[in-house]
Parts: structure tokens; sequence; C-alpha cells
């Protein structure tokens, strides 16, 4: 991380006074128990406490706080709740953490428009809380989605497991209000399609805090399908299961979710939480599918005999609602039944092209061998994103080096393969050293000119995606070589 | 000044074609197939820059869900390619050759992701901007860079593959994109209701889309419109048309088509179109023909409208009270396309932007002293317009492609 500035940290009862000029004294916190509940986030690995915790309750507050930080020069790192997988919200010990818990109020839901408006803070699985009653949801669905809120879910362009059909958060939301590091307040879009003018609603999302501070999110929701069933099919081999996955989507289904597991991660499942995995099979297949009754009738009947052609040795069909939520269970709670098995565990998030996954499952079990630690896979295959689960122990010396490396290896294989570093978790802290192996110079110094329009201090949440900083006037400095015709042979007409 | 044109052969070439314009202070007009010409602002460049080089499909594996391409490759020719696999481009764009009077072609791929163009489909699949991956280009400092990849899961930096869409080639020429492709449906039809008021179209829309029957396709043509349609059970309906899409297996069609006519139920009849008619319908729903005038350019101003779907009906009267025209709601009221009558100085802008409550509109297709008069695109408030500026500066510091394109300084 940048190295904490000294002077900074000297003018923090200033900055205090100045932010209780006009928040309440309980909403900026000072004391070491409390900002200690702020040092890190899903990526545990990596503690901070921050300098100062504000926690604004409006729109306005926010703006505020963040002019004055830009006015003193003093760095924002935006919290949501906290559940980041790659220290997106890792604070700074000479930076101020602006937490939006606060912001947990469900504005407007609009069925004829299909829209929910509501603030960041509200959790992802909030959204859809507050329209099932009327038969809707919100489709994308991250693991944590009971904790993690919409404005995170922003930030991060979080995904889930049903991504494959319904998309990520960037293709189910329609608008944004933001703040700047000027204390600017700016909506883009509403409840209409596609903001006119550059599209800022499609750069804000996933930019992981570094371009402004979202405050209000207006969501697409989704009319819920009649029926929702789930295949559990079982494979003696892992190709054979990848190969199925790409068999379904060659016939032209696109299931709501297909997920995969392998032989470690079906075991650690089925010991946690017995959802009645087979487990004299290599790989197993959640597949769902959803819409009318005669649709998921035909459509079961086809991908079951897809998989009984793909060498398929158990296909199971979901008869109820509670078999359905029971194949899912063991898929759902895989993180903490590998943690059950293992003292610790690290979670990756590379995504590759399909048809390479027993090429990336081989090399990853060699890689397996070569660092003496066990691996469990849990993908979601119908697009190709990886949650290899390296077991380590942290108490064992040189274990989480060893992990830490494992992982790298792995990203740098998606890469290598055709696929990128993070799927659905973000580049935080933990991938930022590893984007040269995505990106060149030229085009990590383009990106950071994106940040420059928005934030040409680098004030917000700086450290996090960027291996290297870079100063706004050096990256807009160009030579010019004047007078040089370029390729006289070029045709022209 | 006199201008230069060129037409670079490799990724290299531009790029030192582009560090020439800015040596030069000589800005450039990006084009690929020229469709689109006469679509936003009038553009001052002296010279061209023809992308036409960067063409063919270099890769497209079906299975995988993906394809990649030269920004310049026919619009036709990916159809092509992806039809004979049973795929297709899930967002429909509209081919906008026949809407420009000087157009010959039609139009490039890489033209539909610039101008992040989308039919029908997009209130349910999305637009061009959600099914480009990944793509390579020269930004107006000369530099070729790449953002994205071929994989639809990607969080790895910024999305500027949404950057680009819509940015109209003010911010690098591209020179290849990776998009997603998705399956075709087996089965496509549309249920036709007869003789709503716009209103009640609007009302019959927006349940048909919050229903669990999950509807492709929500469009409504006054009966003036419906008259020009190609398809003989829209145009001998004598009465105004609102259609509603459903595509899939099907088994899962015939059930929805029977549980949609079932809720809708109008006074003046329900027909449904079979997969062959409804392709037709829809193809000319996306590309507006009827609204054209028999298929002829005449070069009348012709708007399209993104509006909370639920105030199309009010704000498409309250135009056409006010100007003479034609208009026709897609998106269940949320897309609204107007082709005004001559004669307004202003082509209409003043009474689409009093009527309008939010949203935004853009003159697709409208002489150049028009297009040179009125903004061709809604304009922003100060503060974004400023951001939109800065970050214009960050690809192109020196305004040499497509400058002014979208917006003055821009």
């Amino acid at each position: 991380m940048p190295k904490p500035d000294e002077a900074t940290i000297a003018r923090r009862s200033d900055l205090v006074a100045a932010f209780r000029d006009f928040l309440p004294d309980a909403h900026v916190i000072v004391d070491e128990a409390t900002l200690k509940a702020f040092e890190s986030d899903g990526l545990t690995a990596y503690r901070q406490p921050p300098m100062i915790a504000v926690l604004p309750e409006t729109t306005e507050e926010v703006s505020r706080i963040l002019k004055l930080c830009r006015d003193w020069g003093v760095k924002v790192v935006p919290r949501g709740s906290g559940t980041s997988l790659s220290g997106g919200a890792l604070p700074l010990a000479d930076g101020v953490l602006l937490g939006l818990g606060k912001f947990n109020r469900v504005l407007e839901i609009d069925y004829d428009n299909r829209t929910a408006t509501v603030q960041p803070g509200v959790t992802n699985l909030a959204i859809t809380h507050a329209v099932e009653g009327e038969g809707f949801y919100y489709a994308p669905d991250p693991s944590s989605q009971i904790a993690c809120s919409i404005g995170g879910n922003v930030a991060e362009n979080s995904g889930g497991v049903h991504c494959l059909k319904y998309g990520l958060t960037t293709n189910n939301i329609l608008g944004i209000e933001m703040v700047t590091i000027d204390g600017e307040i700016l909506r883009i879009g509403g409840k209409h399609l596609d903001a006119e003018g550059y599209d800022l609603l499609g750069i804000m999302t996933g930019s992981e805090g570094l371009l402004g501070v979202v405050t209000e999110v207006t969501v697409r929701i989704l009319r819920k399908p009649e029926t929702v069933r789930a295949l559990l099919v079982g494979f003696p081999t892992v190709e054979q299961g990848g190969d199925c996955v790409g068999r379904i989507i060659g016939a032209g289904i696109i299931p709501a979710g297909m997920e995969m597991m392998d032989r470690p991660a079906i075991h650690a499942a089925e010991a946690f939480c017995h959802a009645g995995y087979p487990l004299d099979v290599e790989s197993i297949l959640i597949i769902e599918l959803d819409g009318p009754e005669v649709e998921v009738d035909h459509l079961t009947e086809i991908v079951s005999g897809i998989c009984t052609d793909c060498g398929a040795v158990s296909v199971r069909v979901s008869e109820t609602e509670a078999e359905r939520m029971n194949f899912w269970a063991g898929r759902k709670a895989a993180f903490p039944a590998v943690g059950r098995i293992s003292p610790d565990y690290y979670c990756m998030d590379g995504t590759i092209p399909r048809r390479q996954l027993p090429l990336v499952l081989k090399r990853m079990s060699e890689m397996s061998e070569k660092y003496g630690l066990g691996v469990a896979n849990v993908f979601h295959a119908g697009d190709g994103n990886l949650h290899p689960l390296i077991l380590y122990d942290a108490n064992a010396p040189g274990e989480l080096e060893r992990a830490e490396e494992f992982g790298s290896d792995i990203l740098r294989l998606c890469v290598e393969v055709g696929g990128v570093l993070t799927g659905e978790h973000g580049v935080g802290v933990e991938k930022r050293d590893l984007m040269p192996e995505m990106f060149t110079e030229v085009d990590l110094n383009q990106q950071q000119r994106l940040k420059c329009a928005f934030d040409p201090d680098g004030l917000l949440n700086p450290g996090k995606v960027f291996p290297t900083l870079r100063r706004c006037a050096e990256l807009g400095r160009m030579h010019i070589h004047r007078g040089q015709m370029p390729f006289p042979d070029l045709p022209r007409f | 000044m006199s201008g230069q044109d060129f037409k670079p052969g490799s990724e290299e070439h531009l790029a030192e074609v582009v560090a020439y314009a800015v040596a030069a202070e000589q800005p450039l007009e990006l084009i690929g197939r020229g469709s689109k010409r006469g679509f936003g602002r009038a553009m001052q460049t002296a010279g061209l820059l023809d992308l036409s080089g960067f063409s063919g499909i270099h890769m497209y594996e079906p299975d995988e869900l993906v394809m990649r391409a030269g920004p310049a490759t026919p619009l036709a020719e990916i159809e092509a390619a992806l039809a004979a696999e049973n795929q297709e481009l899930a967002f429909e764009p509209p081919h906008m050759g026949h809407l420009q009077a000087n157009a010959v072609t039609d139009g490039s791929i890489g033209g539909v992701f610039a101008c992040n163009l989308a039919g029908p489909r997009r209130f349910r699949a999305g637009s061009a901007r959600d099914h480009l991956l990944g793509f390579r280009g020269v930004s107006g400092r000369g530099e070729i860079f790449k953002s994205g990849g071929r994989v639809v899961k990607n969080v790895t930096g910024y999305d500027l593959c949404k950057l680009m869409c819509g940015s109209f080639g003010t911010l690098a020429a591209m020179t290849e994109v990776t998009f997603k492709v998705l399956p075709r449906a087996e089965k496509i039809w549309t249920v036709l209701a007869f003789g709503l008021s716009a209103e009640q179209a609007v009302r019959a829309m927006a349940d048909a889309a919050g229903s669990p029957h999950d509807v492709s396709g929500l469009c409504h043509l006054p009966t003036e419109v419906a008259a020009r349609s190609s398809v003989d059970f829209v145009s001998g309906a004598g009465t105004s048309v609102t259609a509603i899409r459903l595509e899939g297996p099907a088994p899962s069609v015939t059930h929805r088509a029977a549980a949609l006519k079932a809720m809708l139920g109008t006074a003046e009849g329900i027909e449904e179109l079979h997969t062959h008619r409804s392709v037709a319908f829809w193809r000319e729903v996306r590309d507006v023909s009827p609204l054209l005038d028999g298929g002829t350019v005449t070069g009348d101003p012709l708007w399209r409208l993104s509006v909370t779907p639920t105030e199309g009906a009010r704000t498409m009267t309250g135009i056409l009270d006010q100007v003479p025209g034609r208009g026709l709601m897609d998106w269940a009221g949320g897309q609204l396309w107007l082709a005004l009558e001559p004669g307004a100085e202003d082509g209409g802008f003043d009474s689409i932007r009093s009527a309008m409550d939010g949203g935004h509109a853009t003159l697709i297709r409208g002489a150049a002293d028009l297009r040179a008069r009125i903004p061709v695109f809604q304009p922003q408030p100060a503060p974004l317009a400023a951001l939109t500026k800065r970050i214009k500066d960050g690809f192109d510091p020196r305004g040499v492609l497509n400058p002014g394109r979208v917006v003055e300084g821009v």
C-alpha cells in the first residue's frame, strides 16, 4: 500500500473537528476499539485500521465529506458491507473510511416499469425480499447476498450462480446517483434505458471505489419464473463433466445456472451438509432450468439426454422445491465446508474459456503437488469462472506464502489460456500486482487516465487495482513527432 | 486546411497515422463502411480515417458463445455466420444504412458497438454494450491498447468496453472486437392485440412485461403506421396493433401464447403471427421501416427517444400534438421512434424537450444543416459535460478522433 503520510496523520484531530462540524459526533469514529471493526473485509489476510471512520446518512453529507477530503488532500476508502474477497475495502492508516451502512432504505418500487430504487447499503437479498411479495426478484445473486450491499455489488460488478442467463450487476442496473471526489452529485441513467453520452454507468460498475461514491441505485427487477428445477449429475471424470457443459450450450440451451464441483469439493460439501451428493464420482454438475412448467419439462428431457450421452453415471432431477434447495445446499456451503477440512483456505476467482477446463484442472493438480497444498474446485461452469480453494494452514510457517504463490500461478495459467485474473471478486489489493500478466503498461496507463478524469489527485481508494500509481500530470504528457509523414506507401485516396 | 485520407492496413500503421494526425493537427473522421455517416453532428474534419482494412471474422467458437472480428466486418456477414450455427446477436442491432440518403452499404459490427445500437429485444437482452467482451484499438494518443477479453465474467480493471460503446469513435479507433453471441430461439411467435389506444397499449405492455411469460418484444404501432407494415395481418388490421413477441422451445411458446392471449383479450380482437411472419415483423420494427415513407428516404427528421416506459404514450402523444408526424413505441413504451414532417425550423427539438420528463432524445436522421443547428444528442448537465470532456482528454487530448461528432469540443 502507499506509504502513510505522516503529515496527514498529524492533522487527524483537526480533521475530526472539521467532520464534526456537520456530522453527529457518533458518526465520526476515532476510538481504536471501534476502528478495529473496519480493519479488514472478506480478505482477512490483510488488516489495517483506518485513521478515521465516518458514517454519513445523506448524500449531502457524503458530498461534504468528499469535498473536505479533497480540500485537505486526504485519502478516502469507501465501504459497503465489507464482504469484498479482494481487499477492495481495506482501509489506509492515513485515510478516511467512508462507511455507507446507514444508507439502508428501499426508496421506491415501480412494478409497472420493473425497477427498484434503493440506497447503496441495502443488501442484495433485501431487494428481492422487498419485491417478492408481488412475484418479482433481483437476479444477480453473489454467494454473500445475505450480507453484501448493492453499492458494493455496483463497485465490484458482482455475479453469482445465475448470471449465466441473467447477467452480472452491470447488466441489471439502470441508474445511479453518485458523488465525485469534488463533492459534485451526479445522476446517471434512471428508469429509462441507456444513459445519454459516454456510458458512465458501465464505467462506474466494477470500478472498485476508485472513481466515485454511489449513493443511490436503480435496479431492474424480474418476474419470478413459474417453475424452477435442478438436475444433479455425476460424472466418472472431470473432463466428461466439462464436455457436457459445452454440449448443453452447443444445443442452444442456456440454463439459469450450471455449477460444477470436483471430488474434494463434493466430499467436503457432503460431509458438511449431507446434500445427497454421489461420492463415487469425480465431478458433479448442478444444472438449473427455469420457465413455464412445459418448458422446464421439455428442457429437462433434453439436458438429461445430453448428460447420459456424455457418460453421466447418475442423473437426479429435483421433484420438489425442498429437493432443489438441497442440491444447492452443498454448493452454496462449499466454502465453509472446505473450511472444515482445512484450517485455512484461499479462494481464487479466475475465468477461462470453458473448453480449457480439462487442461487447467490437470495443470492445477500438478501445481498442487509442487506446492504440497491441496485444492478443491467449485466452478461457475457455464461461464468458465473458477473458484479453486487452496487448502493451507496459516499457523504452519511458510504455508500462507506458498498458498499465495500457488494462487498466483493459477491466475497466470488462466490468462495464458485466454482467460482473465478475476471473474467476479475484483482486483483490489489481492491481484493488483498480477495486472501486468494481463495488461501492458500502455493498457494500464490508459485505464489510469480514466481514473484521472474522475479523481485527478488519486484520493479515492488508492493502492487498489493498479500495481504502479502514476501522477495524472505525467500520464497526460504527449510526445509529438512533428512533420513525420507516416508510411509514405500507405494507400491514400 | 486540405486534408489527407488514410487507409491503414495494420494496427501499427493506424498508430502511425494517428500520431501523424496529432502532429499535423489534422482531425480525422472515422469510417468503417460509412452507413452511419449522417448520424451525429455534422463533421468539420478535413481527412478521413478509413478503417475498412480491419475486416473479417477472426474467431468464432459457437459452443463458447463468442466471436472475434475486425470492426469493419459487415453486420450482414456476422449475422450470416451466426445463422449458420443457429445463433444470433441477442441485442438485435438495427440496420441503419437505409435511413441515410447517401449510404450505399449496410453497417459494420464496429459501428454497431461504437453507436451502442440495439433493437426490440433491448429491454430483456441488453444493448450492444452488454455484449462487447473485449477490444483492441488505437487511442487519440497514437497508442495501441486493449481492454476486456473473450469471457463474459471479467472484472479485471475498468470496463472500457462499456466506454467504447456509445463513444461514436471519439476515444479510440477500434481494430478488433470480441463479443458474446447466443443461441437463436427455435420458435418465434407474436401475439397481436388490435385497436388499443397508446395509453391502453402501454398498460397492456407493462402487464405482459411483468408477467411470467418471458416476453422478448413489446411494441405498439398506431393505425397509420400499422398500415405501412409489410406483414399482411398487421397492415390489414385497419386499426392500431400492439405486438408481443415470445421466443423459445416450441412447447413453451405455444403455452405462453395461449396464456398471453387469455390475459390480453381486447374488444377488437387478438391474432397470432408464427415464426416466418414474426421474423419479418420484428425486423421492420427493428429497422423502423413502417415509419419511413414507403421505404424511400426523404431526409425528414427521425428521432429516437428513451423514456420511462409508462411515460411512453403521454410523451409520444404530447409531441405529435405539437409537430405533425408519425411515431411508434418499442420497449414497452420505453423507446419512441418519431418521424416528423419537415417544416419545423428546429426539427421538433423544442416540442420534444418540453414533452419529456427525464430520459434522452437523439436525432437519428436529419439534414446536415439541421444537425448543425440543434443538439443531435441529449444535452448533458454541466458537471456531466465537464466529466465527459475530461474523459475525452484522457484518450484523445488533441481531439483528432471524430471531434465534435457527439458534442462540440469532445
